[in-house]
C-alpha cells in the first residue's frame, strides 16, 4: 500500500487510471458481454422454436421422412432426400466452379499481375457482385442464361450421354444453371476471403520463394498457395455454407423436381427452395414438415462449419 | 556513434570512392573474382539509394559489408541476385559481371542468376512446409533427380542443424526456434549448391550462441561457395570476413545516397583504415 501511494505522488505524468476510467471499463466489459450472450440466446431460441414446431411431424413420419423420396401433399407422403441430394449437389457443384474462379481471381489481383489501380477496380466489381439481389441473379438466370446453355448442354448429351452426369437434356430449369447462378454468388465471398489469405503473407515469404529462383508461376503454386491454404479453405467453407442456404435463385432456376439424378442437365429441388415453395399454401401438417426440412438444413450447414473447423484444426492449416 | 561521423561532402567521397575501387582490386588477383558488382547508380523511384559503389568478391572469401544504416548494404547486396527487381521502380546502373557475364544483361534471366546466387535473409523465412520440404524446395525446383534424401541431410548438416532436427523432419519448419529456422533457411540455400551465398544480417535475430554457429558455419562454406555478408557487428566482420567493405552515407547533394568508402582485407582495414571516414566509424564502434 505504501509503495502504491508512492506511486501515486511521483512526479512522473503517467497516473494510475481514475475511478472514472475504471468505471468505463467495466461497463464496457459487461455491455459486450450482453451482447454476445443475446446473439447465442437468439440463435438458441430460433432453434428451439423450430424444432418445437417440427415435433409433430416427427411425431407422425418419423425419420423416414429423411429417406422418402415423394411429397404428395394429397397422399400425405413427405419425403425429402431429394431436396437434401439436391442441396447437396448443387452446392459442390457450385464450389467447384466457384472455387475454382474465386481462388484464380484472388491469384491474379493479388500477385502483382495488374497495375495497383485495376487490381482496385477489379476488386471492387466483383465485389459488387455480392450487392445483386438473389432474384436478379435468377431472373438473370431464366431469361440470359438457360438460352446461352442450353445449345452446350445438348452438345454434351447428344455425344457424351454415356457420362451419368450428361444423361439427360436440359428442358429448361435444372441442375446445371442452378449450380452455374450459385457459383457466381458466392465467387464473391471465396474471392474476397481468398485475396486476404494471400495479403496476408509476409513479404519476406514472398521474397523467400523468389530467393529461391522461383518463376511467378512456381512461386505461386509452390510457396504462396501452400500458405495461404488455411484462408482458402475457410473461403471454400464459407461459400460453401452460403451456398447450401441460398434459396430465392435456386427455386427460380433449378425446376422444383423432386428426383435423383447425376445427371447436371435434369431438373431438381433443394431444401430452400422447397421452403420458399411450399409455405404460402401449407396447412399445419406440412408446415410441421417444413419446419423439420428447415431444422434438416440447419443441421447441414452447422456440420459443414464443423467439419470445416475441425479440418483446419486436424491438419494445422495456418490462416 | 554520432551520424556525422559518416556524413561527408562531395570532393572527399570522389577521392574516396577512386581510392576504395583502386585498394579494393588491387589486393585480389583478378582470376580469383567471382562476382564483380559495379554499381554506378541504385535508385528506387527518384531516390539514388547508392552511387559509384565497386564491390569485387573474392572466390572461396568471405567478404563483409558494414556501414551506419541506410547507407546500401542491403541494396547492394539484394542487387548482386536481382532480387530489388521485385521492388516497383527499382533502377539499377551499372555492371555485375558474375563469371564474366553481366547479370544486369537484357538477355539474362533474373530467375537463372537467382539460383545460381543463394541469399539468406535477416529476418528468418521457412516456408510453411515440413522441415524436409523446406530444404528439398530448391531440390525439387531445380528437377533434381537424384537421391534426395542424402542430398537434404548433407544440407542439414552443412547448416549445422542436422543432429536436432533428424528426428522430426516431418515437423513444419515454422516450429523452430528463430536460430534454427534461420539455419533451416542456410540448408535449403546451400542444397542447390549455388555458388554465390548472400547473407543480410543473418544473425540479426540471433542469440550469442546461435551467432556463433552460424558464424562458424560460415567459415565451413566458404571452402565450398563464395559468401558475402551484411553485419552490423564489427567483432563479427573481424571473426568472419576476409574482405571487408566499408560504406557510408552522403548527404551533399541533398539526398541520402550511400556509397563505398573503402574496401580491403579485413585486418587492412581494421588495422589500417586509409578514409578519416573509416576511422571514425570504426573508432565509434569500439570506443
Ligand atoms: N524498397 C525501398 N523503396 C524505397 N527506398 C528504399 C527501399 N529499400 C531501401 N530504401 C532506401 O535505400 C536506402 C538504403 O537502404 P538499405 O536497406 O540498402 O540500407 P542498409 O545499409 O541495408 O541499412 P540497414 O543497416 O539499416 O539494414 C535507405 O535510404 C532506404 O530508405
Ligand atoms: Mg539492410
Amino acid at each position: 500500500m505504501a509503495e502504491y501511494n508512492s506511486l501515486q505522488r511521483s512526479q512522473s505524468i503517467s497516473k494510475p487510471p481514475t475511478a472514472g476510467d475504471m468505471l468505463a471499463n467495466r461497463a464496457f466489459r459487461v455491455l459486450t458481454l450482453v451482447f454476445t450472450w443475446s446473439i447465442v440466446l437468439l440463435l438458441a431460441y430460433i432453434l428451439y422454436k423450430i424444432g418445437g414446431r417440427a415435433i409433430p411431424a416427427v411425431k407422425e413420419y418419423g425419420l423416414g421422412m429423411l429417406v422418402g423420396t415423394t411429397w404428395d401433399v394429397n397422399a400425405r407422403t413427405f419425403g425429402i432426400l431429394p431436396e437434401i441430394w439436391g442441396t447437396l449437389y448443387s452446392s459442390l457443384l457450385a464450389l467447384i466452379l466457384g472455387g475454382f474462379f474465386g481462388v484464380s481471381i484472388a491469384i491474379f489481383l493479388t500477385q502483382n499481375f495488374l497495375p495497383r489501380i485495376l487490381e482496385t477496380i477489379l476488386r471492387s466489381i466483383i465485389e459488387l457482385l455480392a450487392a445483386i439481389p438473389s432474384v436478379v441473379y435468377g431472373l438473370w438466370g431464366i431469361f440470359v442464361l438457360i438460352p446461352i446453355i442450353r445449345p452446350v448442354a445438348d452438345f454434351f448429351n447428344t455425344h457424351f450421354s454415356w457420362i451419368p452426369f450428361f444423361s439427360t437434356s436440359l428442358s429448361g430449369p435444372g441442375m446445371f444453371p442452378a449450380a452455374l447462378v450459385l457459383s457466381i454468388m458466392i465467387l464473391p465471398t471465396v474471392a474476397a476471403i481468398s485475396q486476404d489469405a494471400f495479403r496476408a503473407i509476409p513479404h519476406k515469404i514472398t521474397e523467400a520463394a523468389y530467393g529461391m529462383g522461383t518463376t511467378r508461376w512456381e512461386a505461386i503454386l509452390r510457396v504462396m498457395l501452400p500458405t495461404a491454404a488455411g484462408g482458402i479453405f475457410g473461403a471454400l467453407v464459407l461459400g460453401l455454407g452460403r451456398a447450401l442456404g441460398e434459396t430465392m435463385a435456386l427455386a427460380m432456376l433449378v425446376g422444383n423436381s423432386n428426383q435423383i439424378s447425376l445427371s447436371v442437365f435434369a431438373p431438381a429441388n433443394t431444401l430452400a427452395a422447397l421452403l420458399a415453395l411450399n409455405f404460402p399454401e401449407a396447412g399445419d401438417t406440412e408446415i410441421s414438415v417444413l419446419m423439420f426440412a428447415a431444422c434438416v438444413l440447419l443441421l447441414i450447414t452447422l456440420l459443414v462449419n464443423m467439419l470445416g473447423a475441425l479440418i483446419i484444426n486436424k491438419t494445422g492449416i495456418k490462416r | 556513434m554520432e551520424a556525422t561521423a559518416t556524413e561527408t561532402t562531395a570532393e572527399t567521397s570522389i577521392e574516396a570512392v577512386a581510392q576504395a575501387t583502386a585498394t579494393g582490386t588491387a589486393d585480389l588477383d583478378p582470376e580469383a573474382i567471382t562476382l564483380d558488382c559495379q554499381a554506378e547508380k541504385i535508385f528506387y523511384g527518384d531516390f539514388l539509394a547508392v552511387r559509384d559503389s565497386h564491390v569485387p568478391i573474392a572466390r572461396n572469401q568471405i567478404t563483409g559489408f558494414i556501414g551506419p544504416s541506410g547507407c546500401g548494404k542491403s541494396t547492394v547486396l539484394k542487387s548482386i541476385n536481382r532480387m530489388n527487381d521485385l521492388i516497383p521502380g527499382f533502377r539499377f546502373m551499372g555492371k555485375v559481371y558474375f563469371h564474366g557475364m553481366d547479370i544486369y544483361d537484357k538477355k539474362v534471366d533474373p530467375v537463372a542468376v537467382r539460383r545460381n546466387i543463394g541469399m539468406v535473409f535477416q529476418q528468418p523465412n521457412p516456408f510453411s512446409m515440413s522441415i524436409y520440404e523446406n530444404v528439398a524446395f530448391g531440390l525439387r525446383l531445380n528437377r533434381f533427380k537424384g537421391n534426395m534424401d542424402e542430398k537434404v541431410e548433407k544440407a542439414l548438416r552443412g547448416a549445422a542443424l542436422w543432429d536436432e532436427v533428424k528426428d522430426k523432419l516431418k515437423n513444419n519448419g515454422l516450429s523452430l526456434s528463430g536460430g534454427q529456422q534461420q539455419r533451416l533457411c542456410i540448408a535449403r540455400a546451400i542444397a542447390t549448391e549455388p555458388r554465390v551465398l548472400l547473407m543480410d544480417e543473418p544473425c540479426s535475430a540471433l542469440d550469442p550462441i546461435a551467432t556463433r554457429q552460424i558464424e562458424e558455419l560460415m567459415v565451413q562454406l566458404k571452402e565450398r561457395f563464395t559468401v558475402a555478408i551484411v553485419t552490423h557487428n564489427m567483432q563479427q566482420a573481424m571473426r568472419v570476413a576476409d574482405q571487408t567493405a566499408f560504406f557510408a552515407v552522403d548527404i551533399s547533394r541533398g539526398g541520402r545516397t550511400g556509397y563505398l568508402v573503402e574496401m580491403g582485407a579485413t585486418k587492412e582495414l581494421f588495422a589500417n583504415p586509409q578514409e578519416q571516414l573509416t576511422k571514425d566509424y570504426l573508432h565509434g564502434e569500439f570506443s
